[in-house]
């Protein structure tokens, strides 16, 4: 063990960034992906879809209450899960695809915890000034200035978290209905809370956090590490033209001029020259910042850019780098869009196959079978028909069987129920074989129950069995 | 991500000092903030200590300031629960006393309440005698409530009524009896004999014609009164059918010899002492909504099923509850 005069720390604060204002390509883009991504956040509780008189009128609903999901024209019940399961599985498979190919353009691009973050520093910048103003006040004693700045600033990110806060809880219920009760206050104290818990969260994450929610609280940053090869394009620094950086026109010094403009400008507050690291969520700012310069100082662009670990080699040896596309299409690549697409398909068939009406049969099995006094034999069975209608629909029963069984229904005259719209009702089924017939004294006898609605050419069927005497001896 | 081979000096890491055969320890700080919320969950957790139950002891755990329950008091809190969800049901409750017996069906509310607190009810209180499926038990005596075969009748009226004032258990219960014919000396063993063949030609299955013959003259002075001639029974006395599939205590020669010979009495006890109106009500509407309750004006039997007659031997037999299908 080497002695050292003082224990090292093993904690650092924060090291507070001020990232500066860039302008550039990606920027723009970045831009473009914030007004889009809040925006359809923002409005999407409040675009309306008719579905008659008996379902809510919200084109996007989470009803938890009455167990059921509302996108525009498609209603998913809770035994139709699968579809957001699928959609949780394209949505991975989606995050694979696009990591293995272009790095973390999630993380850079759509990550709400960085779009909302470059909001609050677009905040930041408005009121408060550039890089170098913010950092004079950061520096500077609190004074009526700091104070008022830092008020303001609180203030807007307050507003902009509890517009966060309120747009979430309007998915969940019906947004004009929910905003009147909110400002009457009328709302269900969980409708608050939950508005008030993502305010803080926002203001916290987005105001204060921000990199650090990155670095140490997110999981995908190392889940990547294992996304990522060679072939990937990531943001990286061409040390071969760059170094070794210093004054222009110094004979021997690379294209870097050592201005730290890319270090300045990063919302994560590294130093992308020193190669790539978990802390980059490749977000491109430093290539405008960089290619900004570079123009200025009349040198080609791109000494920072979209490169892969093979370009570099390439690039040493004075080859071309690859193209893009020779990149993003590789068998890795492939085979994620393959699964991708393979979910994604399979989940539009269903939605298209599924049907409107559903049966699902339980077969009364206590006792297996009922003797009549005639001497037939009688079963009993729960079928709960689903009807995902807006509107009440009438569905007719039937039963099929190698041996012929008479059918009744419980409580009803003949073989037809309304089933009430949107729900799922219990009708209990007869099946009766007569005396000395075949399905009467054998063991089983194989049935199957058709559901058609009326008016309609939705049919649905259950296979299930019929219980002879026979059923006695096993 | 992939780290890039650097060219130029690598930053500078501080090593914590500790070294193990020439291989050191980087000391990448963690953020300070992390160690204060570390601190903060310490604290927290003597708060939960204090507020909560926590400390394990030898009966249960400290309770904690906020404690939910004072040890012990489970069931008060059970019977809090009960009486809120019975103060919740109380008007549909008082809807169901209310209404007609034969309306209930067609009220989807009522229905569904009658239906789940009459299963609840049935489990409760029915299932040890008529089985929890209420397909009673096989030749022992308990009808079973699935069929079409009614003791006393299988109307919501005969079910309520029967449930109400159970069988043969005291002077408001439905009554009756069958003489034991053999016991009690009326017809002999031979008799007994012939009666039996006669009864199992009335149900259909196999017998000896002769001695049947001679039965049916002791049938008609003897069992008619009650089985009716046809053998059809009659559910103002409880007089099982005896011509049709459906035996109460066994339809075979032995089962039917035992049953002239030393009669039956099936019991069922009243259950207004213990279940209120409404309990007796929901339970009527689920033995009814079974497969062969009847509807109340003409006496066919509803459902699938057809009617038939008789049922064993001689006289009513009825054990416990209501009817027998």
């Amino acid at each position: 063990m080497s002695d050292t005069e003082s224990p090292p720390s093993l904690y650092a604060a924060r090291e507070p960034i001020f990232p500066r204002r860039v302008k550039g390509s990606f920027r723009t883009m970045k831009w473009w992906i914030m007004a889009v991504t809040l925006g359809i956040y923002y409005i999407t509780p409040w675009l309306r879809w008719d579905r008659g008189p008996a379902l809510p009128d919200q084109a996007v609903l989470v009803d938890l209450a009455n167990r059921r999901f509302f996108f525009f024209m498609i209603e998913i019940w809770p035994h139709e899960f699968y579809f957001v399961a699928g959609l949780l599985i394209m949505a991975g498979l989606g995050l694979f695809l696009f990591t293995s190919a272009a790095g973390r353009v999630w993380c850079g691009y759509a990550c709400p915890q960085t779009v909302w973050t470059d909001l609050f520093i677009l905040v930041e910048r408005w009121i408060e000034g550039d890089r170098n103003a913010r950092l004079r006040l950061h520096r500077q004693k609190w004074n009526a200035e700091k104070v008022r700045k830092r008020a303001v600033k609180w203030t807007v990110w307050l507003l902009i978290g509890l517009a966060t806060g309120g747009a979430w809880i309007f998915y969940f219920t019906d947004a004009p209905t929910l905003l009147g009760d909110l400002v009457t206050g009328q709302a269900h104290p969980i409708a608050y809370t939950t508005m008030l818990t993502l305010t803080l969260t926002t203001f916290a994450f987005g105001g204060f956090a921000r990199e650090q929610i990155c670095i140490y609280a997110c999981p995908w940053p190392r889940i990547q590490a294992a996304m990522v090869d060679e072939d990937t394009l990531t943001i990286g620094y061409r040390d071969w033209r760059g170094e070794p950086r210093g004054k222009q026109n110094v004979a021997g010094n690379g294209d870097c001029i050592d201005c730290m403009a890319c270090v300045n400008v990063c919302p994560m507050g590294i130093d992308i020259r020193d190669g790539q690291q978990m802390a980059c969520i490749t977000c491109g700012l430093c290539i405008d910042a960089c290619n900004d310069v570079m123009d200025k100082i009349g040198k080609p662009r791109d000494l920072i850019g979209y490169l892969a670990l093979t370009d570099e080699v390439r690039e040493r040896a004075g080859q071309p780098p690859k193209s893009v596309w020779a990149h993003v299409f590789r068998p890795r690549t492939v085979m994620y869009t393959v699964l991708w697409a393979g979910v994604g398909i399979g989940l539009v068939v269903a939605l298209f196959l599924r049907s409107p009406i559903d049966v699902n049969v339980t077969p009364v099995r206590n006792p297996t079978y009922v003797t009549l006094s005639d001497g037939s034999i009688r079963n009993a069975y729960d079928l709960r028909l689903r009807n995902m209608h807006g509107a009440d629909a009438l569905f007719t029963l039937s039963v099929t069987s190698e041996e012929p069984l008479a059918i009744a229904l419980e409580g009803v005259e003949g073989l037809t129920v309304t089933v009430p719209a949107n729900e799922t009702m219990s009708q209990r089924v007869y099946l009766t074989a007569t005396p000395g017939s075949e399905a009467a004294d054998d063991d089983r006898t194989e049935v199957r129950f058709w559901i058609a609605e009326e008016g309609t050419t939705n049919r649905v069927h259950h296979d299930t069995v019929f219980n002879g005497k026979e059923n006695d001896d096993d | 991500m992939c780290a890039k081979p650097i060219k130029h000096e690598p930053r500078q890491v501080e090593t914590t000092g500790h070294s193990w055969d020439g291989i050191e320890e980087y000391n990448n700080p963690l953020p300070r903030w992390w160690v204060w919320v570390f601190y903060m969950t310490i604290v927290w957790s003597i708060g939960y200590m204090i507020f909560y139950p926590a400390w394990p002891l030898i009966n249960g755990a400290t309770q904690g300031l906020w404690g939910e329950e004072p040890a012990g008091d489970t069931r008060l809190a059970v019977a809090e629960e009960i009486k809120r969800f019975d103060d919740a049901n109380a008007p549909i409750k008082a809807k169901l006393i209310a209404a007609d017996l034969n309306a209930i069906g067609t009220d989807p509310e009522l229905a569904g309440f009658a239906e789940n607190a009459g299963a609840a009810v049935f489990r409760t209180n029915c299932s040890t005698c008529h089985g929890s499926g209420a397909a009673g038990f096989d030749g022992k005596g308990y009808p079973n409530l699935l069929d079409d075969d009614w003791l006393w009748g299988g109307t919501m009226e005969d079910i309520h009524l029967t449930i109400t004032h159970g069988i043969r258990y005291n002077d408001d219960s439905r009554y009756s009896q069958m003489p034991a014919f053999g016991t009690d000396g009326i017809l002999d063993e031979t008799q007994i004999g012939q009666v039996v063949e006669h009864v199992l030609a009335l149900s259909g299955q196999e017998h000896d014609a002769a001695l049947a013959a001679e039965g049916a003259v002791l049938y008609l002075d003897n069992c008619s009164a009650c089985h009716m001639e046809d053998g059809s029974g009659d559910r103002t006395q409880g007089a099982p059918k005896l011509n049709d599939a459906i035996w109460l205590y066994g339809g075979s020669r032995a089962a039917i010899t035992e049953t002239v010979a030393n009669a039956r009495f099936g019991v069922m006890p009243n259950w207004n002492q213990r279940l209120s109106e409404d309990e007796i009500r929901a339970v009527s509407f689920w033995v009814h909504s079974r497969g062969g309750g009847e509807e109340a004006a003409p006496a066919e039997p509803e459902v699938t099923e057809e009617p038939a007659v008789a049922e064993e031997p001689a006289v009513a037999e009825e054990p416990a509850a209501p009817a027998n299908p």
